[in-house]
C-alpha cells in the first residue's frame, strides 16, 4: 500500500523530518505518536502534497506509484485522504457543492461519470444520517461556523464519500469532546476494511482507546525512533515521551 | 503562492475577434459638424441637434474627473472616431430579415439568440453593433403588450413625446464630463416604455458591441416603467482584443414611477486588455434611476471586462416608501482597474436601500468600492444596509473601499459593513486535497463568495456569469 523509505522534507529551510521510514499494508492502522514537534502533522501534508513543504530526498511509493511525483489533486484521486487538524472555512460555497465537486473529481479519475444530482443527494443523506449530522448540515458553507466537532465529522462525512484506500488522520482528537470521538470514532472504525489502512496522528493515547491500531510508532526529531503493538501507546502514557528519548540513547 | 495562482490564471478572452464587415466610419475629430454629421445620419429632428449641441458645448467646459482611483493615460478626444456603422446599415432593414447574416452570425456566435424561434426565446434582444442598433426581437409580441422596445433611435422618431420628456430627466446633459460627451455624440442603445400596469411579458435585454478599430461606442438607454408596471431588463458587452484602448462612454437613465419595478441587470465583459495590460476598453458609465412612491429600482451587475472601468449604478429615492438595490461583482486581474459603486440618494420618506458588492481582485489589478449613501432632511425613517466584500487573489493586487455617507436626518439608519479576505492556501488544499484541480477550487471559492450577488440574477444570467468568471480566472490563481 504506502512504503516510505527514508523521507526528508524541508519546510522554510527547516529540516523537520529526517530519514523517515515506514510501510503500511493494506488493512492496518498505524498510530503515529510523538511531541509536539516531532513532525507529525508535516509528515500527513508532506504525504498529501502540499505547497511550501520541500521533499528533500527519499522515496514514496503508493501503490505501485511514486507519490512524490504526483499534484495533490493526483494523490487524492488516487485514493489518499487526509483528514484535517483544523479543517477550513469556505464561505457561501455550500457543502453540498463541495462534496459533490469532490466526488466527482474522484469519479472523473477513475473514469468514471460524474453523480446525477438526485443520486448524490440520496447519497449524502445516508452518509450524513450516519455521521449523525442533520441534513441541512449540506446546505450550509463548508465549514462555515461549525463547530469543532461538526467540522471533524464533516471530515468523516467526506471520507465515507470518498472510500478512500489510505486515510491520514491529522490529531483528529484534538477540539473534540468524549461523544464526539465516540461518533467520529465509530465512524472510523466502521470504515476500516482489509483492503483499506489508517495512519493516525495523534498526541495523546486517548485516541487509540477508541480506534485500536495495530501498530504504534513514536516519531522524534523526524524519525521514527521505536515501533511496537498497541502496549507501546500505553508506555508512552504512564512515562511521557521523554521516556524513549531516554531509552533510545 | 502568488506564482502558483499566476499560472491558473491565464485568462482566454473567448469574445475577442473580429466580424468582417464594410463599416462606413466618420473620420476622427470632434467639432460641432461632427455632431450635425451624426444627427444627419440619423435622419434627426431639429430638436435632437439642439439637444446634442448644448451638451457638446457645455462638455467643452468641464474637466475630466480626477478623483478616481484609476490611472490612464489622458484620452486624445481628436483621434476617435465618432460613428462607424456596418455599410449594409445604411439601408436602414425593416426586419430582421432583411438584416446582413454576417451581423447576425456575430450575435449567434456570442451566444444570443436572434432568431425568435429559439428555445431560449423567453428573451426579446436589441442588438448594437459600434453605433447603429442592427435589430430587436421580439417587437410585435411585446407591442402586442403595449410595452415598447426599440432602439433609442427609431424612439427619437417614432416615440418623440416620451423621448423629450424623459431624455436627460435623470443624467442631464451636463452631469459629469462622460455624460456631458455621451449626450452630445451618444449613437445607439435601447429605448424602453412599459405602460401603466403592465407586467413586462418577457426579459428585454440589448447586447452591445464593438466591432470597429478606433471608434468609440456612446450607447444611449431610457427605460420608463409607467404607474405600476415591471420589466426585467438585462444588458451584455463585448469587444474584439485590440492593442489600442478604446472608449465606452454610456448613459442609462431607469424612470420607475409610482408602484413601477424596475430590475437591470448588467454582465459586463468588454475586452480587458492583454496580460501586460497592452489594450482593452475604458468604460466611463453613468447609470442612474428615479424611484417615484412606492417603486422600486435593481441594480444588479457583474463586471468582468474593460482595463478601467469608472461606473456607479445609482438611485434617487425621490417618492416616499421607494426601494434602491445596488448588487455588484467586480472582477479584475492582470492590469485591471475598476473604480465602481453606487450612490442611494435618499430623498422620499421610508426609503430604503440596500448594497451589496463584492470586489475580486487578482494579479496586478487594482479594485475599489466607491459609494455614497446620502439621507436628505426629508429622509424621515429612511434606512439604508451596506455589505461591502473584498477577496484578494494572491498578493500584488489591491482592493480598496471608499464609502461616503451623509446623513441630514437624525431619523435614517445607515449601516456599514465591510470584510476583506484572501483565497487562503488553507483552502486550496483542502479543495485539491480532495481531488478538485485549483482552477476548479479557484472558481468554486470565488463564485461561492459572490453567491449573494449572483442570486439576484435572471437565472440563465447567473449561469452566464458563473461561466465568465471561472473563463476570467483561468491562469489567477496564487
Amino acid at each position: 500500500m504506502l512504503n516510505i523509505k527514508n523521507l526528508q522534507a524541508k519546510v522554510e529551510e527547516k529540516t523537520i523530518l529526517n530519514g523517515l521510514n515506514l510501510e503500511v499494508k493494506p488493512g492496518e492502522v498505524h498510530a503515529i505518536m510523538g511531541p509536539n514537534g516531532a513532525g507529525k502533522s508535516t509528515l500527513g501534508h508532506v504525504l498529501a502534497g502540499r505547497d511550501g513543504y520541500e521533499v528533500t530526498g527519499g522515496e514514496v511509493d503508493f501503490e505501485g506509484r511514486d507519490l512524490l511525483d504526483m499534484e495533490a489533486e493526483e494523490r487524492a484521486q488516487s485514493g489518499l485522504f487526509l483528514a484535517f487538524q483544523y479543517p477550513v472555512e469556505i464561505p457561501g460555497v455550500s457543502n453540498m457543492e463541495f462534496l459533490k465537486a469532490s466526488v466527482d473529481a474522484i469519479r472523473a479519475s477513475r473514469g468514471q461519470d460524474a453523480m446525477t444530482s438526485m443520486d448524490f443527494i440520496k447519497l449524502a443523506r445516508e452518509r450524513c444520517k450516519a455521521v449523525d449530522l442533520p441534513q441541512d448540515f449540506l446546505k450550509r458553507g463548508v465549514n462555515e461556523g461549525f463547530s469543532g466537532g461538526e467540522k471533524k465529522r464533516n471530515e468523516l462525512l467526506q471520507m465515507m464519500l470518498l472510500e478512500p484506500k489510505l486515510c491520514i488522520l491529522d490529531e483528529t482528537d484534538s477540539g473534540l469532546d468524549i461523544d464526539a470521538l465516540q461518533v467520529v470514532a465509530d465512524g472510523v472504525n466502521a470504515l476500516r476494511n482489509p483492503e483499506r489502512s489508517f495512519i493516525v496522528v495523534t498526541h495523546y493515547q486517548r485516541l487509540l482507546d477508541y480506534i485500536v491500531p495495530d501498530y504504534v510508532h513514536v516519531l522524534s526529531k523526524g524519525r521514527i525512533i521505536k515501533s511496537g503493538g498497541r502496549e507501546l501507546a500505553l508506555e508512552l502514557e504512564k512515562h511521557g515521551y521523554g521516556w524513549i528519548d531516554e531509552e533510545v540513547a | 503562492m502568488s506564482e502558483q495562482f499566476d499560472q491558473y490564471l491565464k485568462s482566454e478572452y473567448a469574445a475577442g475577434w473580429v466580424t468582417d464587415v464594410e463599416s462606413l466610419t466618420i473620420p476622427p475629430g470632434l467639432n460641432e459638424d461632427v455632431i450635425r454629421l451624426i444627427s444627419a445620419k440619423k435622419h434627426e429632428p431639429e430638436w435632437m441637434l439642439e439637444w446634442r449641441l448644448k451638451a457638446y458645448r457645455g462638455w467643452l467646459e468641464m474637466q475630466e474627473p480626477k478623483w478616481a482611483h484609476v490611472k490612464y493615460p489622458k484620452p486624445d478626444f481628436q483621434a476617435l472616431s465618432y460613428y462607424s456603422s456596418p455599410k449594409s446599415m445604411e439601408d436602414r432593414p425593416q426586419s430582421l430579415d432583411e438584416v446582413d447574416p454576417e451581423l447576425l452570425r456575430t450575435y449567434e456566435k456570442l451566444g444570443i439568440p436572434v432568431h425568435e424561434q429559439e428555445v431560449l426565446a423567453g428573451v426579446a434582444v436589441d442588438m448594437v453593433f459600434d453605433s447603429v442598433s442592427v435589430g430587436t426581437t421580439f417587437r410585435q409580441k411585446l407591442k402586442d403588450a403595449g410595452v415598447i422596445f426599440c432602439s433609442i433611435s427609431e424612439a427619437v422618431h417614432e416615440y418623440p413625446e416620451l423621448v423629450k420628456k424623459y431624455l436627460g430627466s435623470v443624467v442631464p446633459q451636463k452631469d459629469n464630463f462622460y455624460a456631458a460627451l455621451n449626450s452630445a455624440v451618444f449613437s445607439d442603445g435601447s429605448f424602453v416604455y412599459i405602460p401603466k400596469g403592465v407586467r413586462c411579458p418577457m426579459e428585454l435585454s440589448t447586447y452591445f458591441r464593438i466591432n470597429e478599430a478606433k471608434t468609440g461606442q456612446f450607447e444611449r438607454t431610457l427605460i420608463i416603467a409607467d404607474e405600476g408596471s415591471q420589466v426585467s431588463y438585462l444588458e451584455g458587452c463585448t469587444a474584439p482584443m485590440r492593442d489600442e484602448n478604446q472608449l465606452h462612454a454610456a448613459v442609462v437613465e431607469l424612470v420607475a414611477l409610482d408602484d413601477a419595478d424596475i430590475k437591470y441587470s448588467t454582465v459586463q465583459n468588454w475586452y480587458p486588455g492583454d496580460e501586460n495590460g497592452k489594450g482593452g476598453i475604458y468604460n466611463f458609465v453613468t447609470k442612474r434611476g428615479l424611484a417615484m412612491n412606492r417603486s422600486k429600482i435593481s441594480w444588479t451587475q457583474v463586471e468582468t471586462g474593460s482595463a478601467v472601468t469608472w461606473k456607479y449604478p445609482s438611485c434617487i429615492l425621490k417618492g416616499d416608501d421607494s426601494i434602491g438595490e445596488f448588487y455588484s461583482v467586480a472582477l479584475t486581474s492582470n492590469y485591471q482597474q475598476a473604480d465602481t459603486g453606487t450612490k442611494m440618494i435618499h430623498l422620499g420618506k421610508n426609503t430604503r436601500s440596500t448594497i451589496i458588492a463584492k470586489g475580486i481582485s487578482a494579479k496586478n489589478s487594482e479594485n475599489s468600492y466607491r459609494g455614497l449613501v446620502k439621507m436628505n432632511p426629508g429622509a424621515e425613517g429612511a434606512r439604508n444596509y451596506t455589505q461591502c466584500d473584498s477577496l484578494l487573489i494572491g498578493d500584488q493586487c489591491g482592493a480598496h473601499t471608499f464609502p461616503y455617507i451623509e446623513s441630514k436626518n437624525p431619523t435614517a439608519v445607515v449601516e456599514h459593513e465591510a470584510t476583506t479576505s484572501k483565497v487562503s492556501d488553507d483552502q486550496m488544499f483542502l479543495c485539491q486535497q480532495r481531488g478538485i484541480d485549483p482552477e476548479k477550487a479557484v472558481s468554486m471559492i470565488v463564485n461561492g463568495f459572490c453567491k449573494d450577488v449572483f442570486k439576484e440574477l435572471p437565472m440563465e444570467f447567473a449561469v452566464e456569469a458563473g461561466k465568465l468568471l471561472e473563463v476570467s480566472l483561468e491562469g489567477a490563481v496564487g
